[in-house]
């Protein structure tokens, strides 16, 4: 058809979005507002408070004694009615919807109460009694990878669940010809971008057609919808996955929804009612997921001149506890472009994959990026500080060629379009380099620490789905069938009264596609983007679907939007071939503009658009020949460009590729070390914008998560592998006053692979902003490397300043590292007792006064020769709750001293720890000396690290204290400064 | 001050919106909660429940006030406005929320109704504040997914014609 594309004047346009009425004034429905079932029961979940442990029993009678509780389900329960998650590896690492048999990090889901409302869930909660035994966790993943290290699936024989490694060209040859070699080691922490809402799921189950059905909040992409299926053990037809049109933001997160999907349906097979599960913020940030942590040795072959003639990348990727599937995704969705923005033709590449005791890792923006291009990008860095030579110079000399395009990456990455230079240049002229080249000079030269980053980064947009089988060798890819590609899809109606409808593929998550897609559709069809109704959500019984379905790896603008471009394409070609027999004219001469169909040559002899989409449905026998009735488009779009990967290992990972340069100069406090970014430039080349006011927003918004991974947000644990970030208090996320407005400036390189010419745009400066900044501190004090995030603490030792010494007699007790590198509470203290040691020692030996001496002691029996059992109420400000208690006496020296041993676990958490008593014969009594060691893991340690210090001393004091009064005294102590406050006022207590 | 007991419904009567509502609650069910699930106030949302994000921000007595950290027993013959007081029946925006919309400050918009609120308790007080005051005010807030540039502008912007009365 070669009718004139006579309009389109809307793609392009910065139009405001139709999805922002709603949401502004509150009517917009997200997951947990829309209307459920009557009768429809709530779920609440039991988590594990240890990183590694065996699940010795879990006793619910209590629990399920509850008049509001329907049911308690734990791993023995799902059992008989799932499977576990397929993996990308077929390893025995079998992970199920409830931990079965062993725990493998805090937070892993044990049990599920159902119950008549949430609030009446979670006090059942408190109900099960769950028995663990401890085993040694593994939290670093290179202290994982070791040959002793603690497994965590002693059936696959190792944490190391994969190595593979790469060649491409000659870099061996390369290193060994080079004059230079540079390197550096980096290690990428844990984040993820947080949405606000949290994860929603409402299941039900048909008994009749053994068939779920599921509103969730996730986000694709759909390959995890067959692995949810046959966890359920039901075909997919008979696992139907709805998903909300608004949802509160996703950034990959909500893809690892997957497993509380497949709990709930099983949940509410159980019960047989619907159940829903709203997920609270403490275990989001605790057992959501997390962007891999990765450790990479990157090695540079350098000429003198400053051109790199080879990489050599070792990677180690820390997936957590469990590898769920699309895992090891970050591994590989670089995998074709590691040599990022550089003509590098020589490439070694090794990867391995291993699992630590924590949260797994899952779905995060930047999906890799922000990994790889810290390495690269720092790496230049180093090359141009150890050549003498300027940063941006290191980076200009080892860019792509604009007139290589398209060009292929050593990994096989078709870098499909781009002028590199040009951005660069337009960066640094319109972004005012030299005058913030001018501002560091003269900062330098007041004595301040300034620095100037940059990074120059290519940006993937939708993804080689058949990238992850590169982890396999060809010969076993073979033999699985060959996988690549990437499908997408949308749906265009048109109504007997001319009403536009589309619906499609890309499970928005806040990214305003509807508007943007009304614009596309408006301009093949002569309308305006207000007369298009876009509906975008799905349904997997009634839309199509792919297994790229959903919203990741910034495939919009360059898969769903051009879905939706070729089906407006079709459904123009039918209105013009009906109108061309209405109006009696060839078709290349009609035009859709305006609401009308219209005969170019003669603008009198039109139609209203409405009238020709009517004939499709009144008078369908007198469509042309051959032409369906109705006016129902269907499009799919699968871009030839993303083979498989090929024999020698090669892999177009992705469609398209956008181009970044950033650059900023950062102030860094001399007295706090406290880190301003005084100027942020962001050059985008993106092909066309398909919308710039959506555009920018996407750009705006990774660049502040960017600069939050670069400063605040890292989910820490212990070294025993207890969480420590369970809170937004912990779990830092930036605010209006950390983030600066950054400079963006755009130039337009149409991708020649789509029609629309739009290329990614939303991950960018997850991938960029990081690297960026820290060149620039690394740039201000001179230091070779700095992992993230960076708070002021990394960069003091590289501070020239006078040290004040700390205010004496601080606190009693205080955080240390324990030999074998945990994080423990540890203090010491002493009182006086009005009695003999022997009777102390006599005390403290027999169980009924231990009883009464034990704060909130209940119940203590004695299980062996001085070792005890008890339940243990402990309220100590907010935290409050009961623990089963186990404590031992040894190293008993009667009556001088004795070591105390004890681990307390409850619903809360757990906490192990001992005591060293001392006993010294004094005039009139005896002198009580202890020191301990505390350490603290689940949800304790996660919202209540700040208070634990506080709250331990209480209670060890209140022991000693109820000791004493139990041996006939007062406890007798140094005044408080609050007492000594009031008594210096006249007030005597 | 009155006793309420731990266990019992209690009957709990204000003005929502300008309307006259009341429910029962026991004493520990939060306000967010309350308002969502009894009244069905869906627009009030819920983003950490320990009163950082600030996503259910609600007015109570004209007072920006977290709905998280609030029991509902604790507005009783109160006033209490949400983001759907902002808008007409006729489904027009006001000044603030058409600025939002200008200048792209919102995404998902789930944290949107939780800072309008802030926002319009702030300017009642603050009419003329600088892109630092408002920076300020706003960094009560948490919003993962525009980088807060929007918001500053729209504010701004409605800060500076309300001044000057358009």
């Amino acid at each position: 058809m070669s009718a004139k594309n006579t309009v389109g004047s809307y793609v392009g346009q910065a139009i405001e979005r139709q999805e922002d009425a709603a949401l502004l004034g509150g009517q917009a429905l997200f997951s947990d507002d829309l209307p459920i079932a009557a009768g429809t029961l709530h779920a609440a979940i039991l988590r594990s408070p240890h990183a590694h442990a065996e699940i010795v029993s879990i006793d619910t009678i209590a629990a399920k004694a509850l008049p509001s509780v329907a049911a308690v389900l734990i791993g023995s329960d799902i059992q008989q009615y799932s499977d576990p998650f397929i993996t990308v590896l077929k390893r025995p690492i079998d992970e199920w919807s409830l931990a079965v048999d062993r725990v493998r990090f805090v937070g892993e889901a044990v049990a599920v109460v159902i119950a008549e409302d949430r609030y009446k869930a979670e006090d059942a909660l408190d109900l099960i009694n769950v028995i663990y035994k401890p085993l040694p966790a593994v939290i670093n993943p290179k202290e994982a990878a070791k040959e002793n290290a603690p497994i965590l699936y002693p059936e696959a024989g190792s944490n190391v669940l994969s190595e593979r490694h790469f060649k491409y060209g000659d870099p061996d040859g390369a290193f060994a010809k080079s004059k230079h070699k540079v390197s550096i080691e980096i290690d990428y922490p844990r984040n993820s971008q947080t949405p606000l809402e949290g994860y929603v799921v409402v299941a039900s189950y048909n008994k009749f057609d053994d068939a779920y059905e599921v509103n969730a909040n996730f986000q694709g992409p759909y390959t995890v919808h067959p692995v949810m299926s046959r966890a359920l053990r039901v075909p997919g037809s008979r696992f139907r996955m709805q998903t909300p049109a608004h949802s509160g933001g996703g950034f990959g997160v909500k893809q690892a929804i997957f497993p509380y999907v497949v709990l709930m349906c099983l949940a509410a097979r159980h019960v047989g009612r619907p159940v829903k599960w709203v997920e609270d913020r403490l275990e989001h940030l605790t057992a959501a997921t997390a962007a891999p942590n990765r450790i990479i040795q990157a090695e540079a072959a350098v000429q003198e001149d400053g051109r790199v003639t080879a990489f050599r990348f070792v990677q180690l990727d820390d997936y957590g506890a469990h590898l769920r599937p699309p895992m090891p995704g970050p591994l590989y969705r670089q995998h074709g472009l590691m040599t990022g923005a550089y003509d590098v033709p020589n490439l070694a590449i090794t990867n391995r994959l291993v699992l630590t005791n924590k949260t797994p890792s899952g779905m995060v923006r930047g999906f890799g990026g922000p990994q790889i291009y810290f390495a690269i990008e720092r790496l230049m860095h180093r090359i141009a500080i150890e050549l003498g030579m300027d940063p941006l110079d290191v980076i200009r000399r080892n860019l792509v060629a604009s007139d290589s395009f398209p060009y292929r990456a050593a990994g096989g990455a078709l870098l499909d379009s781009g002028d590199y230079q040009k951005a660069i240049d337009l960066g640094v002229n319109d972004g005012g380099l030299d005058e913030l080249k001018r501002r560091r000079e003269k900062a330098r030269a007041e004595g301040k620490y300034y620095g100037i980053g940059y990074a120059a980064i290519v940006e993937p947009g939708q993804s080689n789905i058949g990238y992850l089988s590169t982890i396999v060798p060809f010969k076993e890819r073979q033999k699985a069938g060959h996988k690549g590609g990437s499908v997408s899809h949308a749906t265009i109606h048109v109504d007997p009264m001319g009403v536009v409808s589309v619906t499609a593929d890309c499970i928005p998550q806040g990214q305003g596609q509807a508007t943007v897609l009304s614009q596309i559709v408006a301009d093949q069809l002569g309308l305006k983007p207000e007369d298009i109704k876009v509906s975008l959500e799905h349904d997997t019984q009634k839309d199509p679907w792919s297994l790229a379905t959903g919203n990741y790896s910034s495939r919009f603008s360059s898969a769903t939007a051009v879905a939706a471009h070729l089906a407006a394409k079709k459904v123009r070609e039918k209105l013009i071939a009906v109108a061309g027999q209405a109006l009696n004219v060839t078709t290349d001469d009609i035009e859709l503009t305006g609401g009308k169909i219209v005969d170019s040559k003669n603008p009198e002899n039109f139609l209203k658009f409405h009238r020709v989409a009517g004939l499709t449905h009144w008078e369908p026998g007198k469509l042309p020949t051959g032409m369906a009735a109705g006016l129902s488009e269907t499009a799919s779009w699968a871009p030839p460009e993303l083979d498989p990967p090929t024999e020698g290992d090669q892999i177009n990972t992705s469609l398209t590729y956008g181009f970044l340069f950033d650059y900023c100069g950062v102030e860094i406090d001399p007295h706090t070390a406290e880190i301003r970014i005084d100027k942020y430039v962001t050059t985008h080349d993106s092909g066309k914008l398909l919308n710039p006011l959506i555009a920018n927003g996407q750009i705006y918004g990774a660049f502040a998560w960017g600069v939050g991974c670069a400063l605040l947000e890292e989910f820490a644990y212990g070294e025993d592998g207890s969480f420590l970030t369970g809170t937004f208090a912990d779990y830092l996320c930036p605010t209006s006053v950390e983030i600066p407005e950054p400079q963006i400036l755009h130039m337009e390189t149409p991708t020649p692979f789509t029609p629309l010419g739009a290329k990614g745009i939303g991950e960018g400066n997850c991938m960029s902003t990081p690297v960026c900044i820290a060149n620039a501190v690394c740039d201000a004090i001179g230091a070779e490397n700095v992992n993230l995030p960076i708070y002021p603490a990394k960069l003091l030792p590289f501070i020239d300043r006078e040290e004040t010494a700390p205010p004496q007699d601080i606190a009693l007790s205080q955080r240390q590292q324990t030999p074998d590198g945990g994080r423990a509470i540890v203090g010491e203290g002493n009182i006086f007792a009005p009695t003999d040691p022997e009777t102390v020692w006599q005390t403290l030996l027999d169980p009924r006064h231990l009883a009464a001496i034990i704060p909130g002691c209940q119940n203590l029996e004695v299980v062996g020769e001085n070792a005890y059992r008890a339940d243990v109420n402990i309220a100590v400000g907010p935290i409050g709750g009961m623990f089963r208690a186990e404590i031992s006496l040894s190293d008993l020296d009667p009556p001088k001293s004795v070591t105390l041993s004890g681990s307390l676990a409850g619903p809360l958490g757990s906490s192990a720890g001992s005591g060293k008593v001392r006993l010294t014969q004094e005039e009139n009594g005896t002198r009580i000396d202890y020191t301990y060691s505390v350490e603290v893991s689940g949800k304790v340690a996660a919202i209540g690290g700040r208070m634990l210090d506080g709250a331990s001393q209480v209670l060890i004091n209140q022991f000693f204290k109820r000791l004493i009064v139990r041996l006939g005294g007062e406890p007798i102590e140094k005044p408080t400064l609050w007492a000594r406050f009031l008594r210096l006022l006249g007030f005597n207590r | 001050m009155r006793e309420l007991k731990s266990d019992r419904q209690h009957k709990i009567t204000f003005t929502l919106d300008g309307r006259q509502v009341s429910g029962d609650a026991e004493p520990h069910l939060l306000l967010s909660d309350f308002l969502r699930e009894k009244l069905g106030v869906t627009s009030v949302h819920v983003g950490c429940e320990h009163g950082v994000c600030g996503t259910c921000t609600v007015h109570i007595d004209g007072k920006a006030v977290r709905a998280c950290l609030t029991f509902a027993v604790q507005v009783g013959n109160r006033r209490v406005d949400t983001v759907e007081s902002l808008s007409n029946n006729e489904g027009e925006l006001n000044d603030l929320q058409s600025a939002f919309r200008k200048h792209h400050a919102l995404q998902c918009g789930f944290c949107t109704p939780g800072i309008l609120m802030s926002v319009e308790h702030y300017l009642r007080h603050n009419s003329d504040p600088t892109e630092s005051d408002v920076r300020d005010m706003l960094s009560g807030h948490l919003c993962r997914c525009t980088g807060y540039v929007g918001m500053v502008r729209a504010i701004m912007e409605t800060a500076a014609k309300r001044k000057s009365g358009i």
